[in-house]
């Protein structure tokens, strides 16, 4: 994606769920450790569950005690 | 079971990473009177004589047969895949065969029309609700799907066979999505081909989904052949990927295309967790659980994406196609839950869940191959 100071790069806020930011982008965590993502767009965990931080795994989600469909296999 | 993964089957990894796709498969073997019909009309393409313009089909009428029957579904598979890859020694040509569209047709409308009767559309109902209900995962870690039982007990056995069922779509993974772009406009369009574009690798060969899925089936000691675990797929398991092509190729279904989609990439992140967890628990190597963690984070995004502009951009041009979105959602969930119901019976018994033994017979080191 091309980002020139015309075409700002583009963040959407979500109350609950990730920031998505438009990628390549760095990460620099707390200890200093930086995390690369190449993807056209990412999701950055704001929750702090995710087991991938700083990418969203979307354990963001809440959960219930009886989903009612049990859909939950494929990949894409 | 644990143990050391089944050897790659082939010795060189740069050349079976550009063949899996490269030649098309044989037919596969008939399952009734349709397959049998099309499978013979479709062979007859290789004599010099007939010509291929337009030959109706003798062949007893689609609407006599069970709508996800194995007969049905796989004279629609093979059908859709003179779209894709096509046949050894069948004609490319015969992909627009007007007799065969119109026997295409005929079959589609008995499965649609089944899909319509078995998945009603509450009126109330809305597509962002739909995916809402989808993201709900059950509290405590302990749900009954195929990837809790693969994550939990399932042998190396019954992870190959799931690999190898799902191979049909995988190793043509995120094509029949591909049929939907020029039926998009504007936003929709621009997140859906953002989307593909991740699924195709970013511009790199070894980085598409479909290469690293090739690559997992290497890991499991499976062919990459395309094609090659058709014969043994249960009906329900083509019928999973018929619905995708049948979206896909109608552009009156672009809206349950998308609901399909939306559907898929809702629901994969926390399956493809589980499913990566079953691949490092039966000792499957690094590619097979690759491909699952490549998923979880690349679905966290591709969720997003395709709910707010793909699924948002296509509604706010064509409002009315809202309950089009919720059928694509429902009929997915419906004929996930028939292939999940199928394998769990089966993998219950400590059966494969595959149709007839392994073609290849049993991998060296896994449990009984039967099922
Ligand atoms: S925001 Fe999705 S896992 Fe934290
Ligand atoms: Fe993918
Ligand atoms: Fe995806």
């Amino acid at each position: 994606m091309p980002n020139t100071p015309e075409r700002p790069r583009r963040v959407r806020v979500q109350r609950d769920g990730p920031l998505l930011v438009e990628g390549p982008v760095e990460v620099v965590g707390e200890d200093g450790e930086v995390s690369v993502s190449h993807r056209f767009t990412v999701a950055l965990c704001t929750c702090r569950r995710s087991r991938d931080f700083p990418w969203c795994d979307t354990s963001h989600r809440r959960r219930c005690r009886n989903p009612s469909e049990k859909q939950e296999d494929k990949t894409s | 079971m644990t143990g050391a993964p089944a050897p790659a089957l082939s010795s060189s990894p740069a050349l079976s990473r550009q063949q899996f796709r490269l030649r098309p498969p044989p037919l596969p073997e008939p399952r009734g009177p349709l397959s049998a019909a099309l499978t013979a009309r479709l062979s007859r393409g290789t004599d010099p004589d007939p010509d291929p313009g337009s030959t109706p089909l003798p062949v007893p009428s689609p609407d006599n047969c069970s709508p996800y029957g194995d007969d049905l579904q796989l004279a629609l598979y093979v059908l859709y895949e003179l779209h894709y890859q096509g046949f050894q020694d069948v004609p490319d040509s015969l992909e627009w065969d007007s007799g065969l569209l119109a026997f295409r047709g005929a079959i589609e409308k008995v499965f649609l029309g089944a899909l319509r009767a078995d998945v009603p559309i509450d009126s109330a109902e809305t597509a962002a609700r739909a995916l809402d209900e989808l993201q709900l995962e059950p509290v405590g870690d302990d749900g009954s799907g195929v990837s809790y039982f693969l994550r939990d007990e399932g042998t190396l056995d019954q992870v190959r066979a799931y690999a190898a069922v799902r191979s049909l779509y995988h190793l043509k993974e995120a094509d029949p999505h591909a049929w939907v772009l020029p039926r998009l406009h504007g936003r929709a369009k621009a997140a859906m081909v953002a989307v593909e574009f991740d699924e195709f690798g970013g511009g790199r060969a070894e980085e598409m989904h479909a290469q690293l899925f090739a690559d997992l089936m290497e890991d499991l000691g499976l062919e990459t052949t395309y094609g090659r675990y058709v014969d043994a797929a249960p009906a329900e398991v083509l019928a999973t990927v018929n619905l995708m092509s049948l979206f896909g190729l109608h552009r009156a279904l672009r809206a349950a295309l998308v609901g399909h989609f939306a559907a898929v990439e809702v629901t994969s992140s926390p399956g493809s967790r589980r499913l990566a967890e079953a691949m490092r628990r039966v000792g499957a190597g690094p590619a097979a659980v690759r491909f699952y963690t490549e998923h979880v984070t690349a679905d966290a995004v591709h969720e997003q994406v395709v709910r707010h502009d793909v699924v948002g951009g296509l509604l706010e041009g064509e409002p009315h196609l809202d309950a089009d979105v919720v059928f694509g959602i429902h009929a997915t969930t419906f004929l996930e839950n028939r292939l999940a119901d199928r394998l769990l019976a089966a993998w219950h018994e400590g059966a494969t869940g595959l149709r007839g033994a392994w073609p290849d017979g049993p991998a060296p080191g896994a449990g009984r191959s039967s099922g």
